[in-house]
């Protein structure tokens, strides 16, 4: 099942983790293993979510691989070279809101471009080409505050997809928004990303979503998460979202993994009603 | 290339479309609650200032020890138009708002400044932590003698004194406005490419900005507490060596009257500064006026 592991190979993966243990110090003095030899690469331009249950460490793979955090042992790397800081390729939608709630639509999408030293002009005739892309023209100069969960969602994919990251690190982007509008910004996602050669990792809690939008998805175990389970996901492309989950290859790829899903989500329950004891 | 993104959420702009009537009759009801809170605000004024001056009169209250409204008016109209002990009146309130004024601004400054540095900075955070705490803890008025002796009768002794008063207000809300910068927000900048310096002039300081502003209403009413103060331990002018000439005078009335100059002095600061409040935070959801002060 986990076979498609192929390490050595690096120049042809954009991402590569070899064999990452990140441990944390906890308040209480202990240490807290939230990822123990876990090893995954995904190839250029490919579309992988990453499933597992709460608190089974997806964030803190997508971390490592961002370079906001480092890895205890083992090493992450992407584009073939080992991840010191914040490369520049990458880019990362979080969950919350984390847009800037001080500036407006076009100053937010603007800043990418802005920190990195574009000239004022071409920074905002770049942004107000992806303000339009994701279906924003005339909200420029709304605050985000203005707008409703989706348009702000729309707002951080357009701020970090003018970057032009060819990696593309996605943290449970759309589980705070109602599953209509999930539904929709997925689409809105694929139609994004199919126009770009990035490599997507999706984190998410939700098989449905996951065998939805991506070409292969990982499944962790219950911390300290490694990889339990690789499925590849040959569903036809262009997708819709919304109505893919009728076919019925959906339906079988969604058992299949479910049953691999389903230990690990009791073992984490189980967990988490002991702790509460 | 395509435009993916064609349908909006379904709500496009806050609604607009409300019902002119229904409007109408809200604005109505407003008006009349406005209009009844004001009138029982002058009735409330009417019966304390009506109250203390008939009791005076009555010889309930003793006007030689507790002033008489009416007393305390006629000073200030003595103070216009015949200036006071040490000068016309405009000078010594010049002289105040200048101390205070210098007092606040440096306070501002170098609050902002520390509240960052410390902010950002664990390490030396946890450093000078306890002398910051110890500083604080001491009644730092005491300090206005220290200034008084060290640097004189001038203007000097009082702006120092309202600095330390504004600093430690503005430096604590500016280090708490710092540490409560949203982690996923930080994270964004900094993976969208934003150096050191940027993340402290673009993220840092926009963010903590709710915080220093909300300190800088009490901080002026403190920059003024320093001036007069110091005045009062030691100066040539100004409206606390106003006051101190009238209590040695047993003139009540008098310290009541440099008492009002100075209240009006710090709502007009207040108003201004909410003002500039309203400016600088006008990315912020609008809050209902109602049930505020």
């Amino acid at each position: 099942m986990a076979s498609s592991l192929s390490p050595g190979t690096s120049a042809s993966q954009a991402i590569e983790l070899r064999q990452v243990t990140k441990q944390f110090r906890t308040p209480t003095g202990g240490v807290y293993t939230a990822l123990r030899d876990l090893s995954l690469s995904i190839r250029p331009g490919e579309f992988c979510a990453v499933v597992g249950p709460t608190g089974s460490g997806k964030s803190t793979t997508l971390s490592l691989i961002s370079g906001l955090d480092h890895p205890t042992r083992g090493e992450a790397l992407v584009m073939g070279q080992p991840v010191e800081g914040i490369s520049p390729h990458v880019g990362f939608v979080f969950q919350t809101d984390a847009v800037f709630p001080w500036r407006s639509v076009l100053g937010n999408v603007e800043a990418g471009p802005l920190y990195r030293g574009t000239h004022r002009r071409e920074a905002e005739r770049k942004a107000r080409d992806w303000i339009t892309r994701v279906g924003l023209a005339g909200f420029e100069d709304r605050y985000p505050h203005q707008l409703s969960g989706g348009m702000r969602k729309r707002v951080s994919l357009a701020q970090t997809l003018i970057n032009e990251p060819q990696i593309l690190l996605m943290d449970e982007p759309f589980s705070a928004l109602d599953v209509q509008t999930r539904v929709l910004m997925g689409n809105e996602l694929l139609n994004l990303w199919s126009t770009t050669s990035a490599s997507v990792v999706f984190v998410t809690h939700d098989l449905e979503e996951a065998i939805a939008l991506a070409d292969r998805v990982v499944v962790l175990t219950a911390g300290p998460a490694t990889v339990k389970g690789i499925y590849t996901i040959d569903l036809p492309r262009p997708r819709n979202v919304s109505e893919i989950r009728f076919n019925p290859r959906f339906v079988e790829l969604y058992h299949e993994i479910w049953e691999d899903l389903r230990s690990e989500v009791m073992i984490s329950y189980e967990r988490s009603l002991q702790e509460s004891r | 290339m395509s435009v993916p993104f064609k349908n909006l959420d379904s709500v496009p702009a806050p609604a607009l479309d409300v019902d002119l009537s229904a409007l109408g009759e809200l604005r109505g009801s407003s008006v009349r609650r406005r209009v009844v809170v004001n009138t029982l605000r002058v009735l409330f004024l009417v019966i304390l200032i009506g109250g203390w001056e008939l009791g005076a009169r009555a010889k309930i209250i003793d006007p030689f020890f507790w002033g008489q409204p009416s007393g305390i008016w006629a000073q200030i109209v003595t103070w216009v138009t015949e200036g006071t002990a040490q000068g016309p009146l405009w000078k010594q309130i010049a002289a105040t708002l200048q101390e205070a004024v210098y007092g606040f601004l440096i306070g501002v400054v170098l609050g902002v400044i520390f509240g960052v540095v410390l902010g950002t900075n664990r390490f030396l955070a946890d450093i000078l932590g306890p002398f910051i705490k110890a500083a604080n803890s001491i009644p730092r008025v005491v300090l206005g003698s220290v200034f008084v002796i060290g640097m004189g009768f001038g203007i000097e002794s009082k702006v120092a004194l309202a600095v330390v008063l504004v600093f430690f207000i503005v430096f604590f809300n500016a280090f708490q406005g710092v540490r409560e910068v949203d982690r996923d927000i930080i994270a964004n900048a900094r993976i969208l490419g934003a150096s050191r310096r940027q993340l402290t002039t673009s993220v840092i300081l926009p963010a903590a900005l709710t915080w220093i502003i909300a300190s800088l209403h009490t901080s002026f009413s403190f920059a003024l507490v320093g001036a007069v103060v110091g005045e009062y331990l030691g100066a040539l002018e100004g409206m606390g060596l106003m006051i101190q000439t009238a209590q040695a005078n047993f003139n009540n009335n008098g310290v009541f009257a440099a008492l009002v100059i100075l209240a009006v002095l710090a709502l007009t600061a207040e108003a201004l500064i909410t003002w500039l409040e309203n400016r600088l935070i006008r990315w912020r959801p609008n809050m209902t006026t109602e049930g505020t002060l």
